[in-house]
């Protein structure tokens, strides 16, 4: 069911200018070619009976509700499968057409019942509503033959039922299936009056290929595909947009509220990051927000072995500041820092990082980007003079070749991976490099044109060997780099990359794809002629994480694929507000739009704003912070909404680290495994109960609102501002539109953004200035922001994690769709039925090897650590390599991951890991969400 | 600070810049980046293990590592 208020006109827009004229029902209207009679004439304000169409998907012309007539033509089409002409009269109503939509709607409620009060969603279904509009009040034919009614409603999937005798067999889910989600799942299976819409192969929906999307859902013109939250609580009295609090995607939702409680939340037609559509999370998996786990009262204790003491905010807050003030006396100003968090709005981020540089006085504060897309900032504003990504994520639909590299968007970017699925069932190539074999390598009408399976940690290799190709086989765009690149630069990085060992020949050997694909790959590219790369952790999270995207910038410059649209260099952000908590000054070294502490100039606006000097040093990142914990000189950290010792390398080095300071205070919305080593914990508020802004992958700033109140009184802006205040540094804002203010003042990058605007507007993407007052979709066009391209060399060194006899496999790791990160939010939700426990993924010839069969308990050994899962056999990923996600505490990745890290940003090299992998009897702890097993947890302070 | 550890980092920096042709500019890249990117504490740590032996840390990043002015001493 479609969300309320929604306007449906009938059949998609059409692009181009509006230059075709018609009448309907005698009023004018202008719409561009190909544009359907129906949608002509809902823009005319005509609304024609409808039950097969829907503005989401291509006219289908099966209900046969849209009759019309058309002057000086003969019969009655369907209006949703009629295209407009010029000079066309059309007519929406006469006595025939009411007869006949009369007619067709009386065999449809035939097998249906027609008293609304026997409608699961009380007659506001769009069948009940068309057959008020047809005027429908009785049915000639009784339910006393053969009919459907007697069908079994399939309840298999925990957010949605399946009701099949309430289904009209309008094909409106299996094309959303189709169409939209791009899973085909869907079918009309069986023949007359034995079709039936069926899951996979008369599958329940939860044995079938269904992704829990929620687009058949929302397609459903009847009761037959209903949310359980909205059978449950009943029909919401309004809706309030807002922004998901899941991924980078950073999709736009319309959460249907009944009084203070969400119904349902609703993809919005209007957001621009996911025109309408969903994935599972961001659908169905908010309950999370309400879950009895949640944590709404402040605690202290002086040890952390001390039991918890529930006291009051003042309290809290109050004892909080002292220990910071007492850390700070004794171990010096520098002692002490806060780490904002990605899941947190812009608002959020930016007043934890001013409550460190003004309160505490130091530039100790860093974000969970460290640990993710850090190398992305330093790759990409080197290269380019930004540290964000160069386009819109329609930007995909222009593309002639897409690259995805270290990323599985299906799982981890399910929305925006159905728009890239879309361009590639349209056409477009796909160039797929990862050392596993995603699902996007090979699916429904999906199949990739190169799949360049590489080894783990040997991305930038097989970088420099596609510019070998390019450039040694002259499909370089000069023009592009003379007019657009630095010169210098230029031939210094040329030189380097025609070397021999950068030849595809050569890096095969490193890389173990054979020289004739990197080549193939190399001039697909090229040729594009529009090539676009989308990239995740798979690229960042390595010791050559930066080098990897200045090499992807490299290669974006070299056959001039940036500047317009359908191109580019884009990160597929982890989390919802990744790029949003470093825009605004996250990051240790950098003031908001990241300018540099050292520039004198920048420090003193923010000195004059803040009414406080700001540090010209860098502060400590969060390794660092790990590392002078154990050392003796940092000793108070401020967290929040971010769990750390969970997400962090290295579990056992991170849990010392905690255990060393004297003063840790968690914010977060769940006691989680960050806590434990805490001494106050702040309750938080989730995305529900706030608002503010988040910034998704395309540097899109999208309103986040309150639906909820904070259920434990206080929103986290505000807790901050508590907090600050009782250290000494009062920070007083009435609502978070006016923090933004505050951040637009200071950041030349935001200056046209405000809450104002962004109503007036939906959303925009920053830049956004009197340069750019509605945003800036594509950025570099005509010229690079820090003028021209900047090209370096690349050079290719492995990382120190080798394997060995003794750890002889890869371990790499990735998300699945049904999960969030660590989990924290996810595993306290149904999704749970999708994905109870992570698994180890070998190759069946490693596991015959080591006597492994499906199912059975291994324990994967590192340097660092060793955690046990179960075993799955599968050729996904090749011989010698390993993986596994890691959403359950009970897996406990972190374990065995080592401190490697980024050589420019210290992010950790999650990616690769040398492990062993043997049959145990050993079984992990079962743990309740948010813990993590004894085993790591040393003793601490 | 675990002065193994910052080697390491210092040399994996030293590595990147050290693909320059130009010695001098590759010198001058290494030490902008600890100096921008290096809390103090670190190029303290580094600074003090240069003068004082400095022998795991590769020929150029030592060099570069020496044109770092010492940090301040740490705020009180």
């Amino acid at each position: 069911m479609q969300a309320i208020n929604d306007k449906d006109l009938g059949t998609p827009a059409r692009t181009g200018e509006p230059t075709v004229t018609l009448e309907v029902n005698g009023r004018e209207v202008a719409v561009p070619a190909g544009t359907s009679i129906l949608r002509a004439a809902a823009l005319a304000d005509v609304m024609i009976p409808k039950l097969c169409a829907s503005d989401s998907l291509e006219p289908f012309g099966s209900c046969r509700l849209c009759l019309v007539q058309i002057e000086g033509r003969n019969g009655f089409p369907a209006s949703c499968t009629t295209p407009v002409e010029p000079g066309m009269k059309v007519h929406t109503q006469s006595e025939k057409l009411t007869g006949l939509r009369r007619g067709v709607m009386e065999l449809y409620m035939s097998d249906h019942p027609l008293d609304p009060f026997e409608c699961k969603a009380g007659g506001k279904c769009e069948l009940h509503e068309m057959a008020r509009v047809v005027g429908l009040e009785e049915v000639r034919y009784d339910h006393h033959g053969r009919n459907h009614l007697a069908l079994t409603v399939d309840e298999s999937n925990p957010y949605f039922s399946f009701d099949p005798s309430r289904c009209i067999l309008c094909s409106r889910c299996v094309r959303a299936c189709d169409e939209i989600q791009g899973t085909f799942a869907l079918t009309i299976e069986g023949r007359g009056f034995n079709s039936l819409m069926s899951p996979g192969e008369h599958q329940p929906y939860i044995d079938s290929e269904c992704v829990s999307c929620g687009a058949c859902v929302q397609a459903c013109p009847t009761d037959a595909l209903m949310e359980k939250t909205l059978l449950d609580k009943g029909r919401a009295d309004r809706a309030v947009v807002t922004t998901c609090g899941y991924c980078g995607v950073g999709c736009s939702f319309k959460a249907e509220m009944r009084g203070d409680e969400v119904v349902r939340m609703v993809p919005n037609k209007d957001g621009l990051p996911n025109h309408g559509h969903s994935c599972v999370k961001g659908r169905f998996a908010w309950g999370y927000a309400t879950h009895p786990d949640r944590v709404t009262k402040p605690r202290i204790r002086t040890r952390i072995s001390d039991p918890w003491r529930e006291v009051s905010w003042d309290e809290a807050l109050r004892f909080a500041a002292a220990e910071f003030k007492r850390v700070q006396e004794k171990y010096g100003r520098d002692s002490v820092g806060g780490i904002t968090s990605s899941r947190c709005t812009n608002e959020e981020a930016y007043l934890v990082q001013k409550l460190v540089r003004a309160a505490f006085g130091n530039n100790n504060v860093d974000t969970c980007a460290r640990v993710c897309h850090s190398p992305t900032g330093y790759g990409l504003k080197t290269a380019f003079g930004t540290p964000a990504g160069t386009q819109d994520f329609d930007s995909v639909n222009e593309a002639d070749v897409i690259l995805v590299i270290g990323a599985n968007p299906t799982e981890g970017h399910p929305v925006f991976s159905s728009i890239m699925k879309r361009r590639l069932r349209a056409g477009a190539k796909l160039i797929v490099a990862d050392p596993r074999r995603i699902e996007l390598v090979r699916m429904p009408h999906v199949e990739a044109d190169y799949f360049l399976q590489l080894t783990p940690g040997t991305n930038v290799a097989l970088f420099n060997a596609l510019a070998h190709a390019i450039v040694t086989e002259g499909l370089a765009n000069d023009q592009f780099v003379g007019e657009r690149c630095d010169a210098k630069e230029y031939a210094i990085w040329r030189d380097f990359i025609v070397k021999p060992e950068n030849s595809p020949e050569a890096v095969a050997k490193v890389t173990g794809v054979p020289a004739h694909q990197i080549r193939g790959a190399a001039r697909l590219y090229a040729q594009g002629p529009n090539s676009a790369i989308y990239y995740g952790l798979g690229v960042t999270e390595h010791s050559q994480g930066s080098t990897a995207v200045l090499a992807m910038a490299n290669l974006a410059m070299l056959t001039g694929n940036l500047g317009r649209a359908g191109v580019g260099v884009n990160p597929l952000r982890g989390q919802n507000n990744v790029q949003g908590s470093n825009d605004v000054g996250s990051f240790p070294h950098e003031l908001t739009g990241y300018r540099h502490v050292s520039d004198a100039k920048v420090r003193a606006e923010f000195a004059a704003a803040w009414r406080v000097e700001i540090s010209a040093e860098p502060g400590l990142r969060i390794p660092n912070m790990f590392d002078a914990a154990l050392d003796g000189s940092f000793m108070g950290l401020y967290i929040e909404g971010e769990d750390i010792a969970q997400s962090d390398p290295n579990s056992q080095h991170v849990a010392k680290a905690l255990g060393a300071m004297e003063i840790v205070v968690v914010q977060d919305i769940f006691m989680n495994e960050t806590a434990k080593y805490a001494h106050v914990f702040l309750p938080g508020s989730s995305f529900l109960e706030k608002d503010g802004t988040f910034t998704n992958a395309e540097r899109r700033i999208s309103r986040v609102r309150k639906v909820l109140p904070p259920l434990a009184g206080k929103e986290d802006w505000q807790v901050t501002c508590d907090l600050s205040r009782a250290l000494g540094y009062p920070m007083d804002y009435a609502h978070p539109a006016e923090i933004m203010d505050e951040i637009a003042r200071l950041t030349p990058t935001f200056a046209g953004v405000s809450y104002a605007n962004l109503d007036r507007v939906g959303s925009l993407q920053w830049p956004c200035n009197d340069a750019a007052p509605d945003g800036t979709t594509v950025m570099h066009v005509g010229t690079f922001v820090r003028g021209q391209g900047r090209f370096l060399p690349t050079g290719y060194v492995p990382t120190d994690e080798r394997t060995s006899a003794r750890y002889p496999l890869i371990l790499t790791t990735g998300r699945i769709l049904t999960q969030y990160n660590v989990g924290t939010q996810t595993r306290r939700t149904k999704n749970v039925v999708w994905h109870g426990e992570d698994r180890l993924e070998i190759h069946p010839h490693d596991a015959e090897q080591r006597g492994i069969s499906e199912g059975d308990w291994v324990e994967i050994a590192s340097r660092a650590g060793a955690v046990t899962l179960r075993a799955q056999l599968t050729e996904r990923v090749q011989l010698g390599v390993v993986y596994t996600t890691f959403h359950h505490p009970e897996s406990a990745a972190n374990v065995v991951t080592t401190e490697n890290s980024d050589w420019a940003t210290n992010c950790p090299e999650y990616k690769v890991t040398a492990v062993q992998v043997k049959p145990t009897m050993r079984r992990p702890e079962r743990l309740p969400a948010g813990q993590m097993p004894e085993s790591v947890r040393p003793s601490a302070k | 600070m675990e002065i193994d550890r910052l080697v390491k980092m210092a040399n994996e920096i030293g590595e990147f810049f050290a693909q320059s042709p130009d010695r001098e500019v590759a010198i001058t890249a290494i030490t902008t980046h600890l100096r921008n990117f290096w809390e103090p504490r670190m190029r303290r740590a580094i600074v003090e293990y240069a003068h004082r032996d400095g022998a795991e840390l590769k020929e150029i990043v030592r060099a570069a590592v020496l044109r770092l002015d010492p940090p301040a001493p740490l705020p009180a």
